[in-house]
């Protein structure tokens, strides 16, 4: 073990058996579900997670946080953890050297609590020793001199005459326009007449919705190490979503150029959001920095719980109106978010939430509004589906109530309203591609239903895995009752609102004994989604190569951007094609150069590279890449953008807020123990539009992590927050439930291809809108089992007994 | 104190292990074994499962003094498990990237996962894996439901578990062909 | 911290009779979650995982004489005939790794009121084997606990098993979670009949600060099935003495409202799960009464 345990390089090649080249397309490319390039890796259990780095000499940092969610630290006393043997630094906020704020939209966050703890678990000092439970007992003993605060929870505390303003004296580009110093950013949006359109409706239907705090979840706990380097700068190993984005607010706090803080992703067990924070980033480096030595920090999962943004809990307020033939007239809505103690992406939750308030229907007249307030309860920020889930579990459960009001089928009432290309948004924005949501309805409803009363086997007794309660023996077929669910969603792609959203990649061709090989660099955080696979395949595809480099996403190369918005293989997609074309025709400039003079093809034909040779596009081959390149490499590194967005008008909400959308359906079947109010979802089906399945494979497996984490905010996945005292009082994997492989049901899913002009290959982002719709079609189908009105998630045994 | 203990066949020491240390960390941090995953340290998520004496167990909540003189096999051996249950040594092609096609050295178990899309962001995988192959050792030929009660005790958070019924299918189906 | 690894019983009783405040250490599935989240440091842990005599178990003519350290997976696996309500709550402990390690004596020594065995304890009836230097005792199993994660055992004393009564009669189990594989109890509820004795006993979990029986329910279903002569007849039983069996249940509780469930609830699944249990045990005696009878 004398060598560290660091990311190295991944090498992809087909493996045998891959097919031959068909016309026009090269092995391994595009479309085909090649295997993932790290898949062997990881079951061999070689591949380099964060928590799994170790250097020689290395120190275990940990962090103390605070016991109050709202609190003065009248002083702190670190005399006794610094003199505990084994201890090598303790650090407050008074040891800080440089800037001791960051934040993703603005810089409200402390690196370390600064004279006020604001929530359960803030970060408040941080120690470095030889073993993890020498720092944990030296951080014991340092003396934190609490005062508790009145904490703020909710609306009516944040808003009240008397409440704590939790972050006095805002400079943010918000704090001019929201209503109250305890609102981060509200966004309302203003469409059509809406008293015209009112008093057109024959049927109103208003509900108020509510949805718990969910948490990502991701398997691979907050992990890091930072190893300090002789220039006086850190090299630091990490998993985050986006490399770039962590630089930028961690080299400030270090006091250091950006060029001295080199970062270099390490293996990410899973992210969902949950890493575009930072976590424990800028606490490793500044204990590297302090101590001269590597410093690893590792999350457990209690500290995990603390260690990350959640999903906002929301109250959703909506009206909607509809005619006597079923069309929808308006739609009124108020949506408050809880963003807790500090903003993370709150602002860009909140512009979600407001602009895809009125969801995948057309409606004239639209007065919506959406806010994130500042409480004492933890921060949240983002996670897949990004404000627009807790949208759409409410405008779904809407659009179930009027189907009832007026005896409409609920799937037809959706597809007489259900947008389609052309359509236009609340926002003004024109849905200029493909937007098939009756279609996608239809094929979710057109799916067989599975079988009923599954669980009864031949010989006349239950088997409890199938049943509600399942191993628990709960019930063996009592009081079960089916019921069927329908869902929709809409989810932007891509970072809105005027955010210059781009991404860098790097591309080499070059001949390696005999044999073109590419090479990928980007700085794009593989975090499961399967970017790696789709790189190397736009490589095989643009370049005609089957051997492909992929060079670990480090700091090296320019940003890629996040791994969130569903748009890594869009933008990060995009700039590798945009970078191969641009090796392509380098290698073409040299191949005229060289071979010109040969063959006129060369000058009038369309020329591509494929199977390692530069061909006409009628197949001749005018040479290999061997012989154009003698030697010498092609290397190209190029920013690529997707189309403009602008930010939406702070009173109306007009503009052309975002990129592209993405769009999908759910059916849920669940059966219901209605006198234990236990849930089995029996199966769980979705269609999905995606443009173009780069990597089929892929985009199925997330189609599948998406609804299955939607089911997980249906029935189980909340954070309990103590109303009074604001702290958490679930943090594990013991109350805090996600779901097993005896809750999550058969997913049928059928994809739809129909591409977005404006779009790398058509494409359209995959990751998120299957997490959208299945959760309001879980809780439309414990409604139709249970005739319970259900405005609530996660639903609770209690909500479905009365208890 | 000193552990003594076999690890995928072969005898391990850990010196100045502190006593409220669990197998997993000795596993991770002193052996150089950080395939078995430490993703909850409570038991209730499988990432770190490895057999133990033969039995599956989380190795987050065996002491660390607990493993002494016994047997362990993790991720990093069930190849060469596979390979000795199948009557053969070492597995072939072990200088995986090297010489020989990628995923050579892979149990069967190990390749099924990789082929059928089992994998994303791979946390939840060396348990689910150990669990898996435990399962098609006793149980050649499992159904749906078999499966799905022998993985019950396996957290994964990305794949929704379809591509890993599959996988353990594909395992199941591929030992069938072989028979 | 020490870890005292006794290879002996004899060893272990010594050593604990040294350091009462030491930690008997079996499975882990308890203990060491406390130690990975920090929240207990004990002076001593003490490693019972050499002590062979803990994993085994003697089937005799009354009892099933319970190794403390006997894993769950055992229990399902070889014990399903004489204790089939323990086997059922076994096979909803954890997931296949933690009943692979877990054991009753280890929920004993615990003692949390969502222990899964408890409630199959006290419907079959048991006692918990108690062993010091100073000698053994027998502690009926609706006695040992006696609090909130607190049991009658004295410092320098371990268990050494459990002598369950066998099953004369069918067993049932139930146990309520938010999910459906690997969970903790909501609450729980065990049920066996004893045709022998003609009577039906009960155990309710993580509803009340014990696990605890529901005597009035058992007191009443006695009567009334006496008094009917359901246990001869084999007849069906009317639904309104099986709802008043729940309720009385349900009555028996003494919930708290928790992040796991609200104390209404509880009190409303108990009596659930206690007429569900009740009519798949009667169905089962009916069964095996009417096959006998027709033999």
């Amino acid at each position: 073990m004398g060598t560290p345990r660091v990311p190295t390089g991944l090498p992809t090649d087909l493996p045998a058996g891959t097919g031959p080249a068909r016309a026009g397309r090269a092995p391994g490319g595009i479309g085909e579900s090649t295997l993932r390039p790290d898949g062997t890796l990881k079951v061999t259990g070689e591949f380099a997670y964060a928590s799994d780095l170790w250097h020689e000499d290395m120190l275990w940092g940990h962090t103390l946080r605070s016991p109050h969610a709202h609190a003065r630290i009248r002083s702190v006393d670190v005399s006794g953890a610094l003199a505990t043997p084994g201890v090598r630094a303790v650090l407050t906020h008074a040891d800080l050297p440089a800037a001791t704020r960051y934040g993703l939209e603005f810089a409200d966050t402390p690196v370390l609590a600064d004279g006020v703890v604001r929530y359960h678990g803030e970060p408040v000092a941080l120690v470095a020793a030889d073993h993890p439970e020498t720092a944990r007992r030296a951080a014991e003993k340092i003396a934190v001199d609490y005062e508790p605060l009145p904490v703020v929870t909710d609306e009516a505390s944040a808003l009240a005459p008397d409440a704590p303003v939790l972050h006095p004296g805002r400079t943010d580009g918000h704090a001019a326009h929201v209503p109250h110093p305890n609102v981060v950013h509200r966004q309302p949006v203003r469409h059509g007449d809406i008293a015209a359109a009112r008093a057109r409706a024959d049927v109103i239907v208003t509900g108020d919705y509510e949805v718990g705090m969910q948490d990502q979840a991701f398997l691979g706990p907050e992990s890091g190490l930072a190893v300090p380097a002789e220039d006086g700068g850190v090299d630091l190993y990490i998993a985050t979503q986006w490399l770039h984005a962590d630089l930028r607010q961690i080299a400030p706090v270090l006091g250091l150029p950006e060029e001295k803080v080199r970062m270099t992703l390490s293996g990410v067990g899973g992210a969902f959001g949950g890493r575009e924070d930072l976590s424990m980033q800028a606490h490793a480096c500044l204990l590297a920095l302090r101590t001269g030595r590597p410093v690893k920090m590792v999350y457990n999962r209690f500290e995990s719980f603390f260690g990350h943004v959640h999903r906002h809990p929301a109250r959703l307020h909506y009206e909607h109106g509809a005619t006597r033939d079923g069309k929808l007239t308006h739609m009124a809505c108020r949506i408050v978010l809880d963003g807790g103690a500090y903003a993370s992406s709150s602002p860009a939750v909140v512009g979600n939430a407001a602009s895809l308030s009125a969801g995948p229907y057309v409606i004239d007249a639209v007065e919506a509004e959406a806010l994130a307030l500042y409480t004492n309860n933890p921060p949240c920020g983002a996670m897949r589906g990004f404000g627009a889930v807790q949208a759409c579990f409410a405008y779904e459960a809407q659009m179930d109530r009027l189907a009832a009001a007026l005896e409409l089928d609920p799937v037809e009432f959706r597809q007489r309203n259900a947008m389609s290309q052309g359509a236009v948004l609340p926002t003004g924005q024109v849905v200029d591609s493909p937007a098939p949501v009756a279609e996608l309805l239809r094929r979710v409803k057109a799916m067989p239903l599975p079988p009923e009363r599954q669980w009864e086997s031949a010989g006349g007794t239950a088997d409890v895995r199938a049943l509600p309660g399942g191993l628990s023996n709960t019930t063996h077929g009592e009081g079960v009752v089916r019921g069927v669910g329908y869902a929709v969603g809409i989810k932007n792609v891509g970072f809105s609102e005027g955010f210059d959203d781009y991404s860098t990649a790097r591309v080499r061709l070059e001949v390696v004994g005999g044999q073109p090989v590419a090479t990928v660099h980007t700085a794009m955080a593989e975090v499961g989604q399967g970017g790696v696979t789709v790189h190397a395949q736009i490589a095989r595809t643009e370049l005609g190569v089957t051997q492909v480099t992929l060079r670990p996403a480090d700091t090296r190369v320019g940003s890629a951007g996040s791994t969130s918005a569903s748009r890594q293989t869009y933008v990060t997609g995009g700039a590798v094609r945009h970078a191969c074309e641009a090796v392509r025709e380098r290698v073409l400039e040299l191949g005229r150069a060289r071979f010109g003079t040969y063959h006129p093809a060369w000058a009038t034909a369309e020329l591509v590279l494929e199977g390692g040779k530069v061909t006409t596009d009628g197949g001749e081959v005018l040479a290999g890449l061997a012989e154009v390149l003698e030697g010498e490499a092609v290397d190209v590194e190029l920013e690529w953008r997707h189309r403009p967005t602008e930010p939406f008008d702070l009173v109306t909400g007009q503009g052309q807020g975002h990129v592209q959308y993405s769009f999908a359906a759910h059916r849920a079947v669940v059966e219901v123990d209605t006198e234990l109010g236990l849930v089995k979802v029996v199966e769980l089906a979705c269609a999905q539009d995606v443009g173009k399945a780069l990597n089929p494979l892929s985009v199925v497996g997330q189609i599948h992590g998406g609804t299955t984490q939607g089911l997980g905010l249906a029935v189980m996945e909340e954070i309990v927050v103590d109303p009074v005292t604001a702290k958490v009082r679930n943090p594990s994997f013991t109350d805090y439930l996600i779901p097993t492989i005896l809750d999550t049901p058969t997913l049928p899913v059928d994809v739809l291809e129909l591409a977005d002009a404006h779009a790398p290959y058509g494409l359209r982002g995959v990751g998120e809108a299957s997490t959208l719709s299945s959760t309001p079609a879980v809780v439309a189908a414990i409604r139709a089992a249970t005739g319970l009105p259900l405005a609530r998630v996660p639903v609770r045994p209690e909500h479905l007994t009365g208890t | 104190m000193r552990v003594n203990v076999t690890v995928n066949g072969r005898l391990r020491e850990a010196d100045d292990v502190w006593e409220g240390e669990s197998l997993l960390y000795v596993l991770r941090e002193r052996l150089g074994l950080p395939g078995s995953k430490n993703a909850c340290e409570q038991g209730e998520c499988g990432s770190c499962t490895v057999r133990l004496d033969g039995e599956l167990v989380c190795a987050c909540l065996v002491a660390a003094g607990q493993a002494e003189g016994r047997e362990v096999v993790t991720v990093e051996g069930l190849a060469e498990l596979a390979a000795r249950r199948a009557g053969g040594s070492a597995p072939a092609g072990e200088e995986r990237g090297e010489e020989g096609p990628p995923g050579a050295g892979l149990s069967p178990v190990q390749r099924a996962f990789v082929d059928a899309g089992a994998v994303q962001c791979g946390f939840c995988t060396p348990g689910l894996l150990v669990a898996a192959d435990d399962l098609l050792a006793r149980v050649p030929d499992p159904s749906d439901a078999d499966i799905r009660e022998a993985l019950s005790g396996n957290l994964c958070r990305c794949t929704g578990y379809e591509k890993i019924l599959d996988a353990v299918r594909l395992a199941a189906a591929r030992a069938g062909e072989t028979v | 911290m020490d870890f005292l690894r006794p290879g002996t019983w004899e060893e272990a009783l010594a050593a604990k009779a040294e350091h009462p405040s030491a930690v008997p250490l079996a499975g882990g599935t308890d203990v060491m979650v406390e130690i990975n989240f920090d929240h207990r440091r004990p002076e001593y842990l003490l490693d019972l995982n050499r002590i062979g005599d803990l994993y085994e178990w003697e089937t005799g003519e009354r009892d099933v004489r319970l190794g403390a350290s006997v894993p769950y997976t055992r229990i399902m696996e070889h014990l399903r005939g004489p204790l089939p309500g323990l086997a059922l709550a076994a096979h909803t402990v954890g997931s296949p790794q933690i009943r692979n390690r877990g054991s009753v004596g280890g929920n004993l020594g615990a003692a949390s009121p969502a222990g899964d065995s408890h409630p199959a304890l006290l419907a079959a009836g048991a006692e918990v084997e108690a062993e010091s230097v100073r000698g053994t005792r027998l502690i009926p199993v609706e006695r040992f606990y006696t609090g909130v994660k607190r049991n009658a055992l004295e410092p320098d004393e371990l268990i050494r098993a459990v002598r369950i009564r066998k099953a004369d009669g069918p067993q049932q189990f139930a146990k309520v979670g938010t999910r459906n594989a690997m969970v903790i109890a909501v609450c729980a509820f065990g049920l066996a009949l004893h045709p022998e004795a003609r009577a039906v006993r009960t155990g309710i979990g993580s509803a009340a600060p014990t696990p605890l029986r529901a005597r009035a329910a058992e007191e009443f279903l006695d009567a009334a099935l006496a008094e009917g002569g359901f246990w001869d007849s084999g007849r069906d039983l009317p639904p309104s003495l099986a709802r008043q069996f729940a309720e009385l249940a349900a009555g028996a509780c003494n919930p708290i409202d928790d992040v796991r469930g609200s104390a209404r609830y509880r009190r409303h699944a108990v009596g659930v799960m206690a007429r569900r249990t009740l009519g798949w045990a009667w169905d089962t005696y009916r069964g095996s009464e009417r096959t006998t009878r027709c033999a």
